[in-house]
């Protein structure tokens, strides 16, 4: 079906659903026959679209953290540890020299071939990793390097060493830190980025997502399984719940798209960096003039914002 | 002293547990009543009278957020804050049957707008704020509208440099709001930041089960943390770690015990004792000079 058909269809619904209905009375017939055959069109079009970027997030040839970082940095140097227990290679620190200035990068890095993903964990991060995220963080705050952090996780890795090292703490934390610091903070999606482990390192003034980056509060698999009862309707629950970066700016969660070459960032990888070290540069720009004090309200005041409410 | 105003209706909430976290779905005792550690019965009255404490073997029995703030808060002092705040459905969310009718569907069974309720209150005397979550509501799952009764919790406490007392109990984040659920996390935490930044205090207890989202956002960031007995706090559920891991749990994993001995909280309190505590923390942390 067209576009038109589902713009017609949407301007009926609005002006239905404008209609006052009590809280838990019944919608109307009309509204329900009209919201089913919504529901068909987008089947058969958004559907697909959104699950093929879910399959491009997860794409094995997709570049990751160092990928971008080896294309768009100079002088790398990569910190290693938590200063505490260990230091966790599912997420990557350091700092380099982005545009002439000292920038401090930290990202969620998968693995390319077996034996990488095993010592990076599939990108899914334990404590010590958000704990060396945190002390980088703490680190360009005191130096004033701006951070930008890249997020690529299927979550939070669930283990038993994990939870009994305070994983969750450790995330409260880390979006703790991130909400106190005074340089400006640009967190880009550039694959997966799933939960509470990719949130973590995503509290940012600027938070953005490659075109054919996906965002979740639960992975499409987990969702399906515990909605549907059946981890094959990944399609279905990817689907309901939107996690295309269109649908993530239009619920303004995030600030901005960024571009990647046609067929996806995998396809050209150096024309992914360039595109992505255009809005980097960009946006740490824009931020540049702002007090740290400024930066701090305003970034606040953004997550503070976020969700939509109703009242009764 | 604790139980002097009138319990709630009954409600079922060992059906929603089951469905959050059926790794412990294992047979032991199916009616809410019945204690799933010693399998003794009781009567309703008979639990609301031990504050749902299992008087042969101290198992906690989840509590609802009304009853929660009667056990805790002095009598006649709770006034509810945000009570018309609902959620919205920005996804149109559908999955067996639309968000929306599982939201009033939970209204009706619970009686509550949402999974948190949220107001003044004092304890001994101590005026604080409390924000007590109910597990019976869709799981405890946070939200639009836990985000925000939390949030504009913490901001009033704020401007009067007060306490908030949160009770945590909670699946984890919302699904069916997608996205917009895990920004609670985010949302929350800078709360609690603007919170303790004016001089503001977080007592943060953790009732069973406190997992995922919130677990991950402002029940961890208490200026002091303290949990019930055999409460699960944990980030991931333990169905989720058995099967990612395919090792054997330790017995005690991700209860509120472990968590105490990895120094993740700082005291486990029996229910009993709950109120008293919080009173000495309140009286602590009002008295600086």
């Amino acid at each position: 079906m067209s576009n038109d058909a589902e713009l017609g269809l949407r301007d009926r619904l609005a002006q239905l659903s404008g209609v006052k209905l009590l809280r838990g009375t019944r919608l109307s017939t009309e509204l329900q026959r009209l919201e089913r055959q919504l529901e068909r069109l987008r089947d058969d079009t958004s559907d697909e679209e959104i699950w093929r970027r879910v399959e491009l997030a997860r794409h094995e040839k997709r570049p990751y953290t160092l990928d971008y970082v080896e294309r768009l940095l100079d002088d790398w140097f990569e910190l290693h540890g938590d200063r505490g227990r260990m230091d966790d290679r599912a997420i990557v620190a350091g700092l380099g020299s982005l545009d002439g200035r000292t920038v401090a990068v930290i990202g969620h890095q998968k693995g390319r071939d077996l034996k990488e993903r095993a010592i990076r964990n599939f990108g899914m991060a334990n404590p010590e990793g958000y704990r060396k995220a945190i002390r980088t963080m703490q680190l360009a705050d005191r130096h004033g390097f701006p951070i930008v952090t890249l997020v690529d996780t299927p979550g939070a890795h669930p283990g038993i060493a994990a939870e009994q090292h305070g994983q969750g703490g450790a995330i409260a934390r880390s979006q703790a830190c991130m909400l106190r610091l005074g340089v400006p903070t640009v967190a880009v999606v550039i694959g997966e980025g799933g939960s509470g482990g990719a949130v973590a390192i995503a509290v940012a003034d600027r938070v953005l997502m490659q075109e054919n980056a996906i965002y979740t509060v639960i992975s499409p698999e987990g969702c399906a399984a515990i909605l549907w009862r059946d981890a094959a309707k990944a399609k279905k629950a990817a689907s309901a719940f939107k996690p295309d970066a269109a649908h993530c700016l239009e619920l303004r969660v995030i600030d901005g798209i960024v571009p990647e070459p046609a067929g996806g960032a995998h396809a050209d990888p150096d024309a992914a960096a360039a595109l992505l070290r255009e809005s980097l540069i960009a946006h740490l720009d824009d931020l540049a003039s702002l007090a740290p004090d400024e930066l701090r309200r305003s970034r606040r005041a953004k997550f503070r914002s976020m969700g939509v409410l109703a009242h009764v | 002293m604790l139980w002097m105003s009138t319990p709630p209706g009954h409600i079922d909430v060992s059906i929603e547990h089951k469905r959050a976290d059926p790794a412990r779905s294992d047979g032991r005792g199916d009616h809410p009543n019945t204690c799933p550690t010693c399998g003794s019965h009781y009567r309703d009255e008979e639990l609301a009278d031990t504050l749902r404490v299992c008087p042969q073997c101290g198992h906690h029995f989840p509590v609802r957020a009304p009853e929660r703030i009667a056990q805790l808060a002095d009598p006649g002092t709770f006034d509810e804050e945000d009570a018309e705040l609902r959620s919205a459905d920005p996804l149109e969310f559908f999955d067996l049957k639309p968000y929306v009718e599982r939201l009033a569907e939970a209204e009706l069974r619970t009686d509550l707008g949402d999974a948190i309720l949220t107001g003044r209150a004092a304890i001994d005397g101590h005026a604080c704020r409390i924000a007590a979550m109910d597990f019976s509501f869709m799981g405890g799952s946070m939200g639009s509208v836990v985000g925000e009764r939390f949030a504009r919790a913490c901001e009033r406490s704020a401007d009067e440099g007060g306490v908030v007392v949160s009770v945590a109990a909670s699946g984890g984040a919302r699904m069916q709001e997608g996205i917009l659920a895990l920004m609670q996390l985010p949302k929350t935490v800078a709360a609690v930041g603007d919170l303790q930044d004016a001089g503001g205090t977080l007592l943060s207890v953790l009732a069973h089960p406190t997992t995922g989202g919130v677990t991950a956002s402002f029940a961890s960031l208490g200026d002091v943390i303290l949990a019930e007995p055999g409460a699960l706090t944990s980030f991931a559920g333990p169905r989720v770690v058995a099967q990612t891991t395919r090792e054997k749990l330790p017995d005690d994993f991700g209860l509120a015990e472990s968590n105490y001995r990895f120094g993740h909280v700082d005291a486990v309190v029996v229910r009993s004792e709950l109120r008293s505590t919080l009173a000495r923390l309140l009286r602590l942390f009002g008295g600086a000079r």
